[in-house]
């Protein structure tokens, strides 16, 4: 049986990114297993442009990015399965997975990569009223159907959630013809990016109703119409408000799930605010070997911080079959504080820092105008400026990691503050 | 062309997305005046949106030959505005064949703009189905 230094599972732009990295920095065998036809992961329907202007300084569409690190992967020669579904992890790291061509098969690895990403959040999961007919579609799903297998899903079209998938679908279907006729959004603030906000809803004339949601769906075989409706400030429906439209279709577009069904059965510790693995500074799990990153960790807004922490589980992964991961010694924990959703990493083995600690964050809510402070217990040790901050826009620091060195902490914080 | 005095545009240079009002001002050198911005590369953008508009257009092209039907492209360089559904017909009536490598051009002056439309991803042309091994 072959065995393997690093097990990948996913080949989208984390799984990309680690197994090339991992190959970098010395891991011998690295394996790549993709339960999809081809390399790249959902970065293969993401046709729009956007993707590399941090990492690259370009302005790239999402297959392009893929291509340019699918290239790298092949060119080093790095293994990889497709049509390959990964059944089960266990806690001593063997992969059991199957494909039509080699049937079942047990993978013993001595670290393993988590990439699954994240999927999207079905009608079901927000309780949506009214009958279940054909035309209710996630608006990811409908953008493969579209982008990838050249269907088109309907011709009026109304959209809940604006979230980034969301507003490029209402673009996305305009341009094909259809009529987008509203956008709601149940949150007083879009989930997406500004530049998305204009250039896929202003540009088209496509309305956006804030604090607003769906309230029923009409049509048995095919959806005939959408009601939507303004919500209080605890969501609830205001009697009276219903907007109604005669429509075929309804795209969803309401949150994203971290897919980690494979970590939790291995037993690796779930955060409840990402709902992904708690992990240190290597991007390792709370299992020794098993390292996690992207959108399975915590679902990101923009693709090259996804290459970034993915880069880094990689380069860790790779210490750590090399034996060069320090597993014990000085420790600290991060904690979210007044205004922080949540911290990535959740620990930090000092030992293993290379200069910098990036802390990767998101706010509760619209800050503008604050700092973001950050206090090794108590002390401040940073505070950074920012003009406007948003739930759906992923916060970044980097903290000098010599900052950390100079003595014993037990406690990272950062929290929002005055300025 | 109608240009009204004043005009309501969200800016993208950076997220905190300014509420700017490019206003027309024969005094000023580029001839508008930008309220609402707190940089500088937020006016330019104000200017250019108000006088220019361009948007790169990402869709696609449909393919015979390959693993899928349609193959992703994009403008080789951002077009007006005002020319997108115009390139969009354009495209729509193209049909390539596999193999296409990334990059290549597959129409070229899309609709008069003088900007070709390249291809996203590079496509195989396929015999016999996808094969499970790679590396």
């Amino acid at each position: 049986m072959q065995h393997y230094d690093v097990v990948v599972l996913g080949a989208g732009p984390a799984g990309l990114g680690a197994a090339v990295e991992a190959h970098k920095n010395g891991a011998r065998n690295v394996l790549v297993l993709e339960r999809d036809r081809e390399l790249g992961g959902i970065l293969q329907q993401c046709i729009h442009n956007g993707f590399g202007l941090h990492f690259f300084s370009e302005d790239l569409t999402g297959p392009e990015y893929a291509e340019r690190f699918i290239d790298e992967l092949q060119e080093l020669g790095i293994e990889f399965k497709l049509n390959t579904m990964v059944l089960e992890l266990t806690e001593g790291k063997v992969v059991k997975a199957i494909n039509t061509t080699e049937g079942y098969l047990e993978i013993p690895a001595r670290a393993v990569v988590l990439a699954m990403g994240c999927r999207e959040r079905t009608r079901g999961a927000i309780a949506i009223p009214g009958y279940r007919p054909a035309g209710v579609f996630n608006a990811g799903t409908a953008q493969r159907f579209l982008n990838m297998e050249g269907y088109m899903v309907g011709k009026r079209v109304v959209i809940l959630g604006s979230g980034d998938i969301g507003l490029i679908m209402a673009r996305r279907m305009t341009l094909e013809g259809a009529e987008v006729l509203a956008v709601a959004e149940i949150m007083p603030h879009s989930g997406g990016l500004t530049r998305n906000i204009v250039q896929c809803l202003e540009d088209y004339d496509i309305p956006l109703y804030l604090k607003h949601t769906v309230v029923d769906v009409q049509g048995r075989d095919r959806v005939t119409g959408v009601t939507i409706a303004e919500v209080d400030d605890r969501t609830q429906p205001i009697m009276g408000t219903e907007k109604h439209y005669d429509c075929d279709t309804l795209l969803l577009s309401v949150g994203l799930i971290p897919e980690n069904e494979l970590s939790r059965g291995a037993g690796v510790k779930i955060d409840p605010a990402t709902n992904g693995p708690v992990v240190n500074e290597a991007m390792e799990t709370s299992i020794e070997g098993i390292f996690a990153c992207g959108n399975v960790v915590h679902v990101h807004d923009l693709a090259d911080w996804v290459t970034e922490e993915s880069q880094r589980a990689g380069k860790y992964a790779a210490r750590y079959v090399q034996e060069q991961l320090v597993e014990e010694g000085k420790m600290f924990e991060t904690r979210p504080g007044n205004g922080i959703g949540y911290i990535v990493p959740h620990y930090v083995r000092v030992s293993n820092l290379d200069e910098q600690l990036p802390l990767y964050m998101r706010v509760r809510e619209v800050f503008e105008g604050k700092r973001l402070v950050v206090k090794a217990d108590g002390e401040v040790i940073k505070r950074v400026k920012r003009r406007h901050m948003a739930p759906g826009e992923m916060e970044i620091v980097k903290i000098d990691s010599d900052k950390l060195r100079e003595r014993p902490i037990a406690e990272l914080a950062v929290s929002v503050e005055e300025e | 062309m109608y240009k009204p005095n004043q005009q309501e545009v969200t800016c993208i240079v950076c997220p905190v997305g300014c509420k700017l009002t490019v206003v027309r001002d024969e005094h000023e050198p580029e001839g508008y005046r930008v309220l609402g911005s707190q940089c500088k590369r937020g006016e330019h953008y104000g200017i250019k949106e108000v006088t220019n508009p361009t948007r790169m257009l990402p869709t696609t092209m449909a393919i015979k030959g390959a693993h899928l039907p349609r193959i992703p492209v994009r403008t080789a360089e951002p077009i007006p505005k005002a020319k997108i559904f115009d390139c969009m017909d354009a495209i729509n009536r193209v049909e390539l064949e596999a193999p296409i490598k990334i990059g290549e051009v597959v129409l070229e002056n899309v609709a008069g703009t003088g900007v070709d439309v390249i291809a996203t991803r590079s496509m195989e042309r396929i015999t016999e189905p996808l094969a499970v091994h790679g590396g």
